[in-house]
């Protein structure tokens, strides 16, 4: 995709608190998506976000895809005899009743080969794609360097 | 059953041990249990972003705060320097007694893709060192830290860095004081610092 047409959507879809936008497909509630701003585009950015299944069968997030990276991966961070790894995951388990998130010292996904360099105060979308409940498209705010989470009214992150 | 005489002395002679062996328990001193985290003074010496070796005892009088970690890292590392950044702002006017240091397990790809500027876009405080394989084992030796090189296809340049995601508090006359785990948040390790400044 061209840089011009990357901006412009960029600055289309920027407006505050996106990040407290929820986003549903099936039985399943998207919130909080967010990332953090990167410094230049050379080092991968990342993608939280917590999902809620309130259907009665387990689902699994297996895909990311978005426009802002070229290379998106499901990663988890783990600690084992006090060192952290970073091994890719095929997939986030999303059990039945339970809300699973993508939070910092855990499941994220790296967004590997980025297209421009992420700003606070942007938004890109990305495309979630879940082993039962197919695709669903969000928008994804990215927050300041500092950030630990958006500040939702309604958040539990 | 009749015991043999042989069996009535061994039984004799268990019984006696296990009442001695209940004696010493009582009388013995406790020895004492071997201190999980013995004072020690990691050093190292190491090229900071302009290639000037600073080493352990140019920050002899002030606190430092040491994260090991790679600037390529998304998850670990911007979350850990985060909260350094916030601590060393709400730090306020004793911040000038906290040195936060970042040794880079990655280092000839962190020069690459910029050191310092890494390094102050979370807090202009924040001092990027990055060495070379030897020097960067030495430091995390020094430490008794582990980090290595993970082949990881789904990774920027085809790997990744493991390594110990604590941050490590060294005292102005360069003893280990304490780590603070992963995820400890910014106002736990501000009130320690203030406790000890």
């Amino acid at each position: 995709m061209k840089p011009t047409i990357l901006s412009a959507f960029f600055a289309l879809t920027a407006f505050p608190a996106l990040a407290c936008e929820s986003f549903t497909v099936g039985d399943l509630t998207i919130d909080h998506a967010w990332s953090r701003a990167t410094i230049g585009a050379d080092r991968p950015g990342v993608f939280y976000v917590e999902i809620t299944n309130a259907g009665a069968s387990d689902d699994a997030l297996i895909g990311i895809a978005t426009p802002a990276a070229g290379m998106p991966m499901l990663h988890e961070t783990t600690v084992t005899d006090g060192v952290a790894s970073m091994p890719h995951a095929m997939s986030v388990p999303v059990p039945a009743g339970q809300t699973v998130q993508l939070a910092p010292g855990g499941y994220h996904g790296m967004l590997m080969g980025l297209t421009i360099a992420l700003k606070e105060g942007d938004s890109f979308p990305a495309t979630l794609t879940f082993q039962s409940a197919g695709d669903v498209t969000i928008n994804v705010e990215v927050l300041s360097l500092r950030a630990e989470g958006p500040d939702c009214a309604h958040a539990g992150q | 059953m009749r015991l043999t005489g042989l069996q009535k002395i061994l039984w004799a002679a268990a019984g006696l041990a296990l009442l001695g062996y209940g004696a010493l328990l009582l009388v013995a001193e406790p020895t004492p249990a071997p201190l999980a985290e013995a004072p020690f003074r990691p050093n190292f010496t190491l090229p900071d972003a302009d290639g000037r070796l600073r080493s352990s005892a140019d920050f002899a009088g002030k606190h430092t705060l040491v994260f090991f970690g790679f600037t390529n890292c998304p998850d670990v590392c911007p979350t850990t320097l985060a909260e350094v950044a916030q601590v060393m702002d709400d730090l306020g006017d004793q911040a000038g007694q906290v040195q936060p240091l970042f040794i880079s397990v990655d280092p000839e790809r962190d020069r690459r893709l910029g050191l310092s500027e890494f390094t102050t876009a979370f807090h202009p405080s924040i001092l990027g060192l990055a060495g070379d394989a030897a020097q960067t084992r030495a430091a995390a030796d020094s430490f008794r830290i582990h980090f290595s090189r993970e082949d990881d296809a789904a990774a920027p340049d085809g790997y990744s860095m493991s390594h110990s995601p604590a941050l490590y508090l060294i005292g102005p006359e360069g003893d280990w004081l304490r780590q603070f785990t992963y995820g400890t948040p910014a106002p736990e390790i501000l009130a320690d610092l203030q406790s000890r400044l």
